[in-house]
């Protein structure tokens, strides 16, 4: 068939393309992710060449990326590690969310989306990227370092904080009252709690379910599970994703090592397709009135996450470097940002301009936040050269 | 006693360090799909480190004997001390070592040097008493007991045959 054929060249183009950008992004240090996005913005509508015809498999596939984004994150850390991870560093998880959650909010409530777009555009601000800090840190040699458990156990919180919000995004992006959205956080910390509890007493029993020693047994179970539990999640309006979020946390031990191997190469080809997605139903030409929004956000959310890194390092006894390296460490944003802000226009309970300011902002952050983690010791270290110079001779 | 510190990476493994006489962090950082990392801290950031090296399983055995062989020399130095004369070394088995490939009665070491090779330290694994049939390889380290000149005769023989 002629159109198959057309179909099967365009989307081969398109991997293609887009194996180059992922190179080149990791040649220069950065993540491939704001390459995907502008790969989109360039083939969409009002972009410089419309792709068609191969939109019934990119958009099935670009919500088979956020369930395997959503489980993933899921099965990064064990349900031991999120307890842990909860009352060790909720102080800091706090003013994480406060520092980070704000200027979103605030820039939605000037442009006048409402309190529905300030809820989304929140999260998009709060919300770190995992993928891109968990690349950095090891390409950096810094997972031995002092402040990195620090990093790594805000992402914990904000993972956990994941679990609460979107459930709370997805009731209130469906349009319910106040009572319906106060039932919906009550909901849904019963239902994160009843996963912790059954991933801490029975994440064997869970695990069992969908292991197999067959790997294609293992991967076919996994898939089909997420995408079952995915599905029902939508039927029950509580959202693909976080049923997937859910049943990656419930899933342990072992299996979820195994698991996480299995679905990476997966889970990069499907994001992959799921940032071009976004992109191309992203209007290139919408986003330069939101530009200046989206680098105000970028410089004060840069300092509030650096700000946050800081704080939660030196409650540990960091010294004023490893606090400087824990701030630049948290402060690229991505995949979950794209995530939630795709659930907000998918809704269409926001104003269309959301997934231009998102688009621009994670462009800005995904490339901001490596680059911020590389400068920072030598931009730490000229800071303190120039306070101590004139008050007495440097140091040798 | 060293005092080894044990912090969870969620998400990643673990990290074990202790801190040495000399200020500096050293440890391992061991990731969930088990290889790991040898790390050392910066000296004037002791928070930071200053090289994060990748070992493989071979490496960390043979790193493990370069830093075994001499606490197990220590210690039979420490219990040969009150016999007098009598001195224990370790010697490498070089890779190009004649011996490399043949067995523990092929170097004759007793009757050529009365020296006596009480223990073989290959890939962090120590095997204690080796019989005249134990095949040596190169990287080999051989823990010897002997006069000074029977020892470096020995060192001698295992180099040139």
């Amino acid at each position: 068939m002629h159109n198959t054929a057309i179909s099967l060249i365009e989307l081969g183009a398109v991997f293609f393309g887009l194996g180059i950008l992922g190179r080149l992004a990791w040649k220069i240090g950065v993540s491939p992710i704001p390459l995907y996005l502008l790969g989109g913005l360039a083939f969409g509508a009002g972009g410089l060449v419309p792709l068609e015809g191969i939109e019934p498999f990119t958009e099935l596939s670009g919500e088979i990326g956020v369930v395997l984004l959503l489980l993933l994150l899921g099965l990064e850390y064990s349900a031991a590690e999120l307890v842990t991870g909860l009352r060790r560093s909720w102080l800091a998880g706090v003013l994480d969310i406060v520092l980070n959650a704000a200027p979103g909010a605030a820039v939605a409530f000037l442009l006048g989306w409402g309190p529905v777009g300030a809820l989304a555009m929140a999260g998009v601000t709060y919300i770190s990227s995992s993928g891109i800090i968990a690349k950095v840190l090891g390409d950096l040699g810094r997972l031995g370092n002092r402040e990195t458990p620090v990093v790594l156990s805000i992402l914990v919180f904000e993972d956990l904080a994941m679990a609460l919000y979107l459930p709370i995004l997805t009731a209130v992006l469906a349009g319910t009252t106040l009572l319906g959205g106060l039932t919906a956080v009550g909901v849904s910390l019963i239902v994160i709690t009843v996963v912790l509890v059954v991933a801490l007493k029975f994440g064997r029993y869970v695990s069992m379910v969908v292991d197999s020693p067959e790997p294609e047994v293992f991967l076919l179970r996994l898939l089909g599970a997420a995408l079952l539990v995915a599905g029902l999640a939508s039927q029950l309006q509580v959202s693909a994703a976080v049923g997937s979020f859910l049943l990656g946390i419930a899933i342990s031990g072992s299996t979820a090592e195994n698991a996480t191997k299995l679905l990476e190469p997966l889970r990069d080809l499907f994001a992959a397709v799921f940032f071009v997605v976004f992109g191309l139903n992203t209007d290139p030409r919408s986003i330069p009135p939101v530009l200046g929004y989206a680098i105000a956000l970028a410089v004060i959310t840069t300092i509030t996450k650096l700000a946050t890194g800081w704080f939660a390092a030196q409650r540990q006894g960091i010294a004023r470097m490893g606090r400087a390296r824990a701030g630049a460490a948290l402060v690229a944003r991505g995949e979950f940002s794209i995530v939630i802000a795709g659930l907000a226009v998918a809704a269409g309970a926001v104003d269309g301009q959301l997934a231009a300011l998102a688009t621009a902002y994670v462009l800005l952050m995904a490339i901001l936040g490596p680059v911020a983690a590389r400068v920072v010791e030598p931009a730490a270290r000229a800071m303190q050269r120039l306070a101590t110079r004139g008050s007495a001779p440097a140091s040798p | 006693m060293v005092n080894v510190e044990v912090t969870p990476l969620p998400g990643i493994g673990t990290r074990q360090d202790f801190v040495s006489r000399s200020g500096r962090r050293i440890g391992v950082v061991t990731y969930r799909d088990g290889h790991f990392d040898l790390i050392v801290s910066k000296h004037d950031d002791p928070d930071s480190c200053v090289a994060s090296i990748p070992l493989t399983t071979d490496e960390s055995g043979a790193l493990a004997n370069l830093l075994g062989g001499p606490q197990l020399v220590a210690k039979l130095q420490e219990q040969n001390r009150d016999v007098p004369g009598v001195d224990t070394r370790q010697l490498p088995l070089a890779q190009d070592s004649p011996y490399d490939g043949r067995t523990l009665g092929d170097t004759a070491l007793r009757t050529r040097t009365a020296v006596s090779v009480v223990a073989v330290v290959r890939a962090g694994t120590v095997h204690p008493s080796p019989r005249p049939d134990f095949t040596l390889g190169g990287g080999d380290l051989l823990i010897t007991v002997g006069t000074s000149e029977g020892l470096a005769q020995a060192a001698d023989v295992l180099d040139n045959g």
